[in-house]
């Protein structure tokens, strides 16, 4: 009860902090300097159409790599938390009810749609809303999807594994092409520009997005694969 | 609109941390700090809104001259793109850890892990 009381208390008080700041806001009528310099160079510096994209993966290029980097460390722990004991070995894989028919067809014939559409989304991430995180999570609903089918289903972790470090290196590796053929480490303008607005344009962008895509969905599906393997343990 | 979405993002930090201070089941708080970190999302997105613009894509609607003019303030939008991501991986970890407690305490209540408790 009183850890309830003192809860409420507290909460009051951030929330008259929050208070003070609705009340004080209002919203800007003109961008602020950076935003202004994001939305009249874009264009120019990184051919890409979608803003958002080229601040994460040209002009703070750097700061996605530690993201990823985060992600992927995240993934390592994950795996290391959740090792299983090789002595308990496999158990018995009959105790699942088996899943219904419409989940089962249903996924048969969604699982490529979905793939698909998250290739879609991080190869147009300079053009449209979208990129390399979304299309990574949206890869990695199609693992989960497949899990609910069959939480027995293993997945090959070597398999994942591999692409998500090739990814990486081969990120890192254009982003030091950059260093050495154009401005500064992650520089789109190894690649040429191409026409604004279409798909090969904005130079090593779609490249990068569609790397940061496969290691982002491969580290997401290695979390769930590792989490849904805790099950039979 | 931006004041709704600002009150909402409050509320939900508001309801998140509610919840995480209340509870002491595990699961629960994990699920109470995604609420939270949904809520700070809202108000960063809300905080890029500027009225009557569009989102920071140019094509044949919203033209390079005029994008200054046109489109709101991109970067709390790629500001929040790599707190989604992060948020997730912490929530990753969050459940990988409470499952690592379950199997070795056999409880999630937070009050019976006494280890690091003086």
């Amino acid at each position: 009860m009183i850890r309830r009381v003192v809860a409420v208390v507290l909460l009051a008080g951030l929330g008259m902090v929050f208070a003070g700041l609705f009340v004080g806001y209002s919203p800007d009528a003109v961008l602020n300097l950076t935003a202004d310099y994001y939305a009249r160079n874009t264009a120019a510096d990184t051919g890409a159409a979608n803003i958002v994209t080229a601040i994460i993966v040209t002009y703070r290029g750097l700061d996605t790599l530690g993201e990823v980097t985060v992600l992927f460390l995240t993934a390592a722990v994950v795996a290391l938390v959740l090792r299983r004991d090789s002595s308990r070995g496999n158990p018995a894989a009959a105790d699942h009810r088996p899943v219904g028919e419409l989940l089962q067809t249903g996924t048969r014939l969604l699982v490529p749609l979905i793939m698909l559409a998250a290739a879609y989304v991080f190869i147009n991430g300079h053009l449209t809303p979208g990129g390399g995180f979304q299309g990574g999570a949206i890869a990695a609903s199609a693992v989960l999807l497949m899990l609910l089918t069959d939480p027995m289903r293993r997945f090959s972790h070597r398999l994942i594994s591999r692409v998500e470090s090739t990814a990486g290196v081969v990120y890192v590796a254009i982003g030091v092409l950059g260093l050495a053929l154009a401005g500064g480490f992650l520089d789109n303008r190894i690649l040429p520009l191409g026409a604004f607005g279409e798909l090969f344009s904005a130079g090593a962008i779609p490249v990068i997005y569609s790397l940061i895509g496969l290691k982002v969905g491969a580290e997401f599906s290695s979390m769930m694969a590792n989490l849904s393997e805790t099950e039979d343990t | 609109m931006v004041y709704v979405s600002l009150a909402t993002g409050f509320i939900l930090i508001l309801i998140g941390l509610y919840g995480a201070l209340t509870n002491r089941n595990l699961l629960r708080m994990i699920v109470s700090f995604s609420v939270a970190n949904t809520g700070v999302h809202t108000v960063l997105i809300a905080v890029g809104y500027l009225p009557g613009r569009t989102a920071p894509i140019l094509d044949a609607a919203v033209p390079v001259i005029e994008a200054a003019e046109r489109i709101i303030d991109p970067v709390p939008q790629a500001l929040v793109l790599t707190a989604i991501v992060i948020g997730l991986g912490v929530t990753a970890l969050m459940l990988a850890y409470a499952y690592k407690l379950f199997a070795t305490h056999g409880t999630l209540d937070i009050s019976r892990f006494t280890e690091l408790k003086w």
